[in-house]
């Protein structure tokens, strides 16, 4: 299993630039780690409006169970990629992401 | 959640014919009000064209009375004449039953003859919520019910035998044999209890199979204790004496009736289009096919989730008037509290009307598939595959908590089971403008475009070329079709075929197209069936043995594995996917070819074709590509080739004979859409552009653009009527 490696903030900072698109190759293992959580668990947006805000939330163990609202919002998609991304990156390296 | 939603009888009518509208108000809104809208562009995204439609005067404009509208999803048969049985006779049943969801921990009635009055006189044989089998016979005040202490094993059959016996013993047994016993199971189970009263009579009470009769509300019956699994061979007999009723699902597989080969010929039908052709107990590989051994398929798959028509109560019907121009329309419905829906419906011109050069083709079978999609979001590697978190609008909120609105054919059923059946008689809530881009509303940019332009065209439909053939296509110079014509019946492909041989000019403005094989059924209108194989991208694959349709007795799958690949009819056919950045194309040799001049008139050798739009590239989604292996004529010109795609941009499946590393776009070449032109017998021609988000781009700049300027280009020249 590939192990994200803390120490390389240098991906993070490539993430944040452009969450979309093309990637060095080694960020986009990083995002396949993080994207391939179980279904237990997985962040998903919910969004109650024509174009936004976001509100993020975790699916139950199976698609029938209901989605638990985390209580993040967000205004933007990009927004919410970078937060996501920064909670997964303390989950699978322990370690808190000392980007901002 | 939505507060008003709806649907039409059909999907396509023309002028004369008459459409009936049927709508609910789910949060208790006892009006609404409707008016038709002649929908151009339902892109209302900030940096869209804008949502477009324009009001027609309509008799059924005004306001309506409004209620919440039942629905009775999940599948069952019935024997609506029921069965005769003196009260105290002694009776038996048996069936084969393999239950594929018992993780729901739910009640589940195998079979059942009670009366849907006070107290439920009857039986049912059922599942309890551990998956025990038990039996349960009441007068209607009296109640006896026996439980076998042995769940019945998940995805295996077993034998349920039941002897209700009042008049020597006076006792009821419940027997379960397992059909394929493991090492150290007993292959029989016996349960004996007291019958403590006699059996009341029955006397044409219906009997259910796969769930309970509750109620009947008008023409819709409404059912209770729905079974997830297979059942087989339901037989109900005085022992010892002749049936009752021996229902054998292995006649009529292409049909919704369940045939009695008793002597007393009780015939049932089935409701809510459960899955035939599908194995049975004795199937052990002998045959793929189920029409060469039907006695193997003497099964069928009812699911909880089920659904084909809703039946709603009629709210209003129109009937086209014949001057209303060809195009696509909605109704308009609202009420109170902000609530809106659209009704999408197609209308073709009357068949001796004159037509316009142009026709655009609604991919009204694509709709089908995609009915009401959960799939974008029930699958944990959707996530990965899109390379963006999930996003679940409120009509995805909606539709994940209204399991009983149906499912598409890219979702399983609640056991795991893939969808084959999707049907038009419900809210197909996917299918409306100002939702995402995709399908339906995505193809509404080209119908912006073709207004835009000032471009006569009408509409046609899947479902109408499916019907009507050649002579459909025939009357128009040139087809345009969406940004995703995915699925097609072996007629429709009949009927491409005949019009490119006789002239006819193609334009294939999308990607994935012409890629599913879809079967339809005469006695079942506004219903597809999907029989998804071993090949194709694809959200599940069907069991081995069940991969012919039940309508038609095709073969199912990939037309590329029907030997008539995309790339043999518009040149190109799909080779990659990935959805979270679009690119554009770069010109190639091809497009300075002298047969490509009319293409590029007014374009630049060296400018990126489509590096914009309103998804942000021409070049995007879903990608087809050139293949002469697999029919793209030789004398094909590729006139352009995208570049740039991100890492979740991958090879299909079906292009890979085996896993291997370096199948994204950073690492492979065939990770590309391909622009194709070529002529066709008697001057006819096909262009393809094998991108989805190529129609999304048209707009782009006030409609000034080299996406439109090329589309333009092979338009005007496809519907002159000058030879290619």
């Amino acid at each position: 299993m590939y192990e994200i490696d803390p120490t390389r903030l240098d991906l993070a900072e490539e993430f944040r630039r452009k969450p979309y698109g093309r990637h060095s190759a080694e960020l986009q293992r990083v995002l396949n780690r993080m994207r391939t959580e179980p279904f237990d668990g997985h962040y998903v947006l919910l969004r109650d409006g024509r174009f936004g805000p976001y509100r993020l939330g975790r699916f139950g163990a199976t698609p029938a169970d209901p989605i638990t609202p985390t209580g993040h919002v967000f205004q933007s998609l990009r927004e919410a990629e970078w937060i996501v991304f920064k909670m997964r990156w303390k989950r699978l390296t322990g370690q808190d992401l000392a980007l901002d | 959640m939505l507060k008003i939603v709806g649907y039409t009888d059909r999907p396509s009518v023309r002028p004369g014919e008459s459409l009936a509208f049927k709508v609910s108000c789910e949060a208790g809104a006892t009006e609404f009000e409707a008016e038709i809208q002649r929908l151009i562009c339902g892109d209302d995204s900030p940096h869209g064209p804008g949502f477009k439609a324009e009001p027609v005067a309509a008799s059924v404009n005004g306001r309506y009375p409004g209620r919440k509208q039942r629905i009775n999803a999940g599948s069952f048969g019935i024997i609506d004449a029921g069965v005769e049985m003196a009260a105290g006779a002694r009776f038996a049943v048996t069936v084969f039953v393999q239950p594929t969801w018992l993780a729901k921990r739910a009640e589940q009635a195998v079979m059942a003859c009670r009366t849907p009055t006070q107290g439920r006189p009857g039986w049912t044989l059922l599942l309890d919520e551990t998956g025990r089998p038990r039996f349960e016979l009441t007068d209607g005040e009296r109640h006896v019910a026996v439980t076998l202490d042995r769940a019945l094993p998940e995805r295996r059959w077993s034998q349920l035998l039941l002897v209700a016996d009042p008049s020597v013993q006076q006792r009821i047994t419940l027997v379960h044999r397992l059909v394929s016993p493991l090492p150290g199971e007993d292959v029989e189970l016996k349960v004996i209890a007291d019958l403590t009263f006699p059996p009341p009579p029955f006397h044409g009470i219906p009997v259910t199979i796969a769930a309970e009769l509750a109620a009947i509300d008008g023409p819709r019956l409404l059912t209770t204790r729905h079974f997830d699994g297979r059942i087989e061979a339901p037989v109900i007999l005085p022992p010892g004496e002749l049936e009752v009723g021996h229902w054998d699902f292995s006649i009529g597989i292409d049909t919704q009736t369940i045939t009695d080969i008793s002597r007393h010929g009780r015939h049932g039908r089935l409701v809510n289009l459960p899955t035939r052709a599908v194995t049975g107990a004795n199937w052990k590989g002998q045959t793929l096919r189920w029409s060469e051994r039907p006695d193997l398929y003497g099964a069928i798959h009812f699911h909880s989730d089920d659904l084909h028509d809703m039946q709603w109560e009629t709210d209003f019907s129109w009937t086209i008037p014949p001057n209303l121009p060809s195009g696509v329309y909605a109704a308009r419905v609202s009420c109170a509290g902000g609530g809106e829906d659209y009704l999408p419906f197609f209308v073709l011109p009357a068949k001796t009307a004159k037509k316009a050069p142009v026709a655009f083709l609604a991919s009204t079978f694509t709709f089908l598939a995609y009915a009401n999609s959960h799939h974008g979001y029930e699958d944990s590697l959707s996530e990965v595959c899109y390379g963006a978190l999930l996003e679940l609008g409120p009509t995805e909120q909606f539709l994940k908590e209204r399991r009983d609105f149906g499912i598409s054919l890219y979702d399983r059923h609640r056991d795991g089971s893939g969808g084959v059946y999707s049907s038009w008689h419900r809210p197909i809530l996917n299918t409306r403008p100002k939702r995402a881009l995709w399908n339906f509303n995505a193809d509404l940019h080209v119908v912006d475009w073709l207004t835009e332009t000032d471009q006569a065209f009408d509409v046609i439909t899947d479902d109408r070329i499916h019907e009507e053939g050649l002579a459909l296509l025939s009357d128009y110079r040139c087809i345009v079709t969406g940004s995703h014509p995915e699925y097609h019946s072996t007629a429709m492909l009949d009927a491409f075929d005949a019009y490119l041989q006789a002239g006819g000019r193609l334009m294939y403005l999308g990607g994935n197209g012409f890629y599913w094989r879809v079967a339809t059924h005469a006695d079942l209108p506004g219903v597809i069936e999907v029989r998804r194989g071993e090949a194709g991208t694809r959200c599940f694959e069907l069991p081995a043995g069940e991969r012919f349709h039940s309508f038609s007795g095709e073969w199912g799958g990939l037309w590329r594995s029907n030997g008539r690949a995309p790339q043999a009819l518009v040149g190109v056919g799909f080779v990659a996917e990935g959805f979270d950045e679009n690119s554009h194309f770069v010109r190639t040799e091809g497009s300075f070819e002298p047969r490509a001049k009319f293409i590029f008139e007014g374009i630049g050798p060296e400018e990126r074709i489509g590096d914009f739009g309103v998804l942000g590239g021409a070049a995007g989604y879903e990608l087809d590509a050139a293949d002469p292996e697999l029919g793209t004529p030789p004398h094909a010109l590729v006139l352009a080739r995208s570049v740039e795609h991100s890492n979740v941009y991958l090879l299909t499946p079906e292009e890979m004979l085996a896993g291997f590393p370096g199948t994204d776009a950073i690492e492979n070449p065939r990770v590309r859409a391909e622009l194709v032109y070529f002529e066709t017998a008697k001057g006819g021609g096909v262009f393809s552009t094998g991108s989805i988000t190529w129609a999304a781009s048209l707009s782009h700049d006030g409609y000034q653009n080299n996406v439109a300027r090329i589309t333009g280009n092979v338009l005007r020249r496809f519907i002159d009527p000058k030879p290619l």
